[in-house]
């Protein structure tokens, strides 16, 4: 029965098909971290709800007009006679202090709140990510410098600083930019120093010694291999930030140095309210739900992905 | 297969990590010697086994002869050039010509990488290599090469077990046709039934290609099999350098000896009668090696002028290669009499 | 008193009796061991050979009760030790029996031993939580256990922490710490793999001699077949959670008679041999969320017939202590050894 043995060494390609360790990826679309991580996502009805909650909003900020027929930066629909009147036809949330659309005015506010959250994740992603990239690979000064200075800039009072910045800067004429500016110079350190972890863990790694060993310069190193790995926990706090970012706009714009008027922002509306809050409590707690709301809907959208991004966090 | 001429002269190569003390200002307060004067040839078509146990030095030879450390001193030349000094432009067209396979094939492909765009850098790296156009052909061949389907060119590296993964790094290796691969460890990480593959595997591609190979690994029945000569280190040197047949069946050194008798034969018969040297404790650390023959501390043959007088490695009187001791002596400790 | 006392007659010291172990995933039920038994006599070496994912440590946890469950469950089966059957015992029971009875010691001594405690402090406390003893007797036997696996200047060295010692030294403190209560049966999953291959002689010769002291049954869990071939007195190779080959360790090695075994033997280079082709078992070791349906090993086997895709060969019993779980045995016997 010798006869049935094969004949010297076995190299061919291996007649055993690649191995189906995931059933599901039979279908053979290329399973990259993302696709996976998608697959994961739309079972989770934490995601669900807040991507819908996130997509009503974004309707909201972009085609306000669609939910609501008032124009509430026309003060022609506000009557100062029906100041604080409750919920009627027409009106469902009834009016604010100076008699004007309470829904109107709540449904125009989420523009400013997902701009101001959106634009400052961003740039505080952008600013953070790079030189977080830039540390993390360096190393050496150049991580020493970017690190201590990062140190400094943990070292401010958020709210202080913002503070600081926006009563400096009030009459600039920058608008709500003044606030993405500031919210943005005291956000960008935890992104820092979340990438330049996650750099510092890839580097190490054998696939960017396998690079070296290739030829491969500073930059393909960096945005060709450190860069993708080390950017799905940079995506993860970046989603859980935004919620906080729309927060801390709502804080700025109370304390009188966010959003000015006439611009509208649920900041705003709640520091309007907030004065009259005990006989009429309605024109505070609209918005005030809508921001409570929105932030979540961020936080839990940054939990699902962290979860499905990283399942080791969990 | 027919050795060719000199492709590699490594000569009086010293890499030693500073040990500093102090965070403002750094003082040197001493040095790892990991590499500490190795010299040899390898010529076209040759294996190099390169064995020892951990921190002897092999891993740190590994990345200075692939200029990822630049060497202390000493001189790593291929083809007559010097890859340790050389910069820029010169050093990556030299990188054409030395590449490596690596130990783990879990952490030595990108993961959020394709197959085809992992075997593909090295000529997005060497864009004079392959013009655009005939890549994905060439990566499709390399994949037929390393016996895996050119058709998984879009799949990412964790849908393949352990053993394909480590094919995905040696087609890398192969891409731009160097003349010399530094192989670090390459089968230690996989699966018993597995390493017959890849063994197998890259002799094939050495007698396709004419590669020579650097082997480094601790498994002295792996690098018996594919080498063909053997250098041993232990603390940073070579304690003896020959041909395969003369290191395991004629070891001159105690240390070679040692190391040969304490590998497990995968044969039972005449276990009882098999000569075992067992060597007392631990190496020494290599950032204070002892005076004149390292091995000397935990040598049983080791006299005064052991600890005064450093053997060199040369070939001594009885014996018919390299070793570095005051007392050499071939033994043969591997086969039962 | 333990809740196990005495022998019945011809009952062997430990015996795994058709154990079955699942674990429960998201991806499905990964069979993990289907139907092993083996059994360990006092003085005597059980070497359970097999590759990653075989089962072959899943039932050395199942034997200790260090599975988690859930996860992980065991359906059927009986796990004896003196004749009574483990699985069947209270949580308190059980408790008393392993770590005391039966211990065991892992490939990584450095993540089991803990790293904020002195290894003296580590050792004593083996004797103060199951012995009752002071602090102060405890620590002079924690000292005599630390002389007797042969850490030099034990003494002195029994206030260090673990990361103070080698690779070779913490793997003979755990040792130590596995045999401070005296234990009948010595379980060792892989104890020497990440050691150096003279450190790895010196732990086994350590092993052999306590075994030759105290007639403990030893079983070692291992990938190495030399390992193996040095030590053992019987063999039972694993694959896809099944024992496919049992037999004494001189049998095995001169003929084996399963083709999984014979491949094995036939793909490992040896260093006492030079020059011999490697036979490289084609294919991947199967997903044991999948197993092929027959026989685990058919789409991997030279000898496959039709019916290895249909049925599951049993564990033929080729000898009074031989077994071996091929259809065609006898063809893989008569082979061309």
């Amino acid at each position: 029965m010798s006869d049935i043995r094969p004949g010297g060494p076995v190299i061919a390609p291996e007649e055993t098909p690649v191995p189906k360790p995931q059933k599901k990826e039979k279908a053979a679309k290329p399973a990259s971290l993302w696709s996976d991580a998608w697959h994961d996502l739309r079972r989770r009805p934490i995601f669900i709800i807040s991507l819908c909650i996130i997509a009503v909003l974004a309707l909201m900020a972009l085609w306000p007009s669609l939910f609501s027929s008032v124009d509430p930066f026309n003060a022609r629909t506000c009557e100062l006679a029906t100041a604080r009147q409750g919920p009627s036809t027409g009106h469902p949330f009834g009016r604010d202090n100076l008699g004007c659309d309470l829904y109107a005015r709540t449904i125009y506010g989420a523009a400013n709140s997902l701009v101001i959250g959106i634009s400052t994740t961003v740039f505080a992603a952008l600013i953070g990510g790079l030189m977080g990239l830039i540390a993390g690979f360096f190393g050496g000064g150049v991580d020493s410098v970017a690190s201590r200075i990062t140190e400094i800039f943990f070292a401010i009072p958020s709210i202080l600083g913002a503070l600081l910045i926006g009563s400096t800067f009030r009459d600039s004429g920058w608008g709500i930019w003044l606030v993405v500016a500031a919210l943005t110079i005291l956000g960008w350190p935890m992104t820092f120093r979340i990438m330049r972890a996650a750099v510092i863990t890839a580097k190490s790694q054998d696939f960017v010694v396998a690079a070296r060993a290739l030829g491969a310069g500073p930059v393909r190193i960096m945005f060709r291999h450190l860069l993708p790995n080390a950017l799905a926990p940079v995506i993860v706090v970046a989603t859980i930030n935004l919620g906080g970012f729309i927060a801390a706009e709502a804080a700025l714009s109370y304390l009188g140095v966010g959003v000015q008027p006439p611009e509208i922002s649920w900041g705003l509306m709640i520091a309007d309210a907030q004065r009259r809050f005990l006989e009429a409590p309605l024109p505070l707690i609209f918005p005030a739900v809508f921001l409570s709301i929105t932030v979540l809907a961020f936080i839990m959208l940054g939990d699902a992905v962290r979860d499905a991004l990283d399942p080791k966090l969990r | 297969m027919a050795i060719g001429e000199k492709i590699l002269e490594v000569r009086d190569l010293v890499k030693h990590f500073p040990l500093t003390q102090g965070i403002l200002f750094k003082r040197q307060i001493g040095a790892i010697k990991a590499v500490d004067g190795v010299s040899f040839d390898l010529h076209k078509g040759e294996t190099l086994g390169i064995v020892g146990e951990s921190g002897c030095g092999k891993s740190t030879l590994a990345k200075v002869l692939m200029a990822l450390e630049r060497p202390t001193s000493g001189s790593v030349m291929i083809n007559g050039r010097d890859i340790g000094r050389a910069r820029g432009a010169e050093l990556k067209r030299m990188r054409r010509n030395i590449q490596m396979v690596m130990q783990d094939p879990y952490t030595s492909l990108n993961p959020r990488m394709t197959v085809g765009d992992i075997i593909g850098e090295p000529y997005e790296i060497h864009t004079e290599v392959a013009p655009k156009g005939d890549r994905r052909t060439k990566v499709q061949e390399l994949l037929e090469v390393v016996g895996l389907n050119p058709d998984h060119i879009n799949r990412y590296p964790h849908q393949f077990s352990g053993g394909q993964r480590q094919r995905i790094g040696i087609a890398r290796g192969l891409a731009l046709q160097p003349e010399i691969i530094v192989c670090d460890e390459p089968v230690s990480a996989l699966d018993v039934s597995i390493q017959a593959q890849v063994i197998n595997l890259l002799e094939r591609l050495q007698n396709e290609f004419g590669l020579a190979y650097i082997f480094i690994a601790h498994d002295l029945s792996v690098v018996r099999h594919i080498s063909d000569r053997v250098g041993v280190m232990y603390l940073g040197k070579y304690v003896e350098l020959g041909k395969d047949t003369e290191i395991y069946d004629r070891p001159a050194h105690p240390y070679t000896q040692a190391l040969l008798s304490a590998v497990p034969v995968p044969d039972p018969e005449g276990r009882e009668q098999r000569e075992r040297i067992i060597l007392q404790g631990d190496p020494p650390s290599p950032a204070n090696p002892p005076s004149g023959c390292r091995f000397r501390t935990r040598c049983w043959k080791a006299q005064e002028i052991c600890a005064e007088e450093e053997p060199l490695l040369q070939i001594r009187p009885g014996t018919g290669h390299e070793s570095a001791c005051h007392f050499a002596e071939t033994h043969d400790v591997v086969h039962v009499n | 008193m333990l809740p196990v006392e005495g022998g019945l007659g011809n009952e062997p010291l430990l015996a795994v009796d058709n154990l079955h172990v699942e674990f429960h995933t998201r991806a499905g039920i990964v069979r993990a061991v289907n139907g092993v038994s083996y059994t360990v006599d006092p003085g005597e070496t059980l070497a359970v050979l097999g590759e990653s994912g075989s089962g072959k440590s899943v039932t050395a946890q199942a034997i200790m009760g260090i599975l988690d469950m859930p996860p992980a469950s065991i359906p059927k089966g009986e796990i004896r030790f003196k004749g009574t059957d483990m699985l069947k015992l209270s949580e308190e029971a059980r408790t008393q029996v392993r770590g005391q009875r039966i211990a065991m010691i892992f490939q990584d001594a450095l993540s089991a031993l803990n790293p904020v405690f002195t290894v003296g402090w580590q050792i004593s406390e083996m004797f103060r939580v199951h012995r009752g003893m002071s602090k102060g007797d405890a620590m002079k036997k924690a000292v005599e256990l630390m002389d007797r696996v042969r850490i030099p200047a034990a003494r002195q060295r029994v206030n260090d922490y673990p990361h103070q010692f080698s690779g070779g030294m913490r793997q003979r403190i755990m040792i130590a710490m596995s045999i401070a209560l005296d234990p009948e049966v010595l379980i060792a999953d892989e104890p020497t793999t990440a050691l150096d291959v003279t450190v790895q002689a010196q732990i086994m010769e350590l092993l052999a001699e306590l075994q030759r002291e105290s007639q403990m049954g030893l079983i070692l869990i291992t990938h190495d077949l030399g390992v193996v071939a040095d030590v053992a007195d019987k063999i039972a190779v694993m694959y896809a959670g099944r024992i496919v080959e049992n037999a004494p360790v001189h049998d095995i090695y001169r003929a084996p008679a399963h083709p999984y075994t014979k491949g094995l033997l036939e793909s490992i280079p040896r260093v006492d041999q030079k020059g011999q082709d490697l036979y490289a078992i084609k294919g991947l070791p199967p997903n044991l969320l999948e197993l092929p349906s027959g026989c685990s090993f058919n789409p991997r086997c030279p000898y496959r017939q039709g019916n290895c895709e249909t049925d599951v060969p049993p564990l033929h019993q080729i000898s009074g202590t031989r077994g071996s779980a091929c259809h065609y045995w006898r063809e893989v016997l008569d082979g061309d050894r």
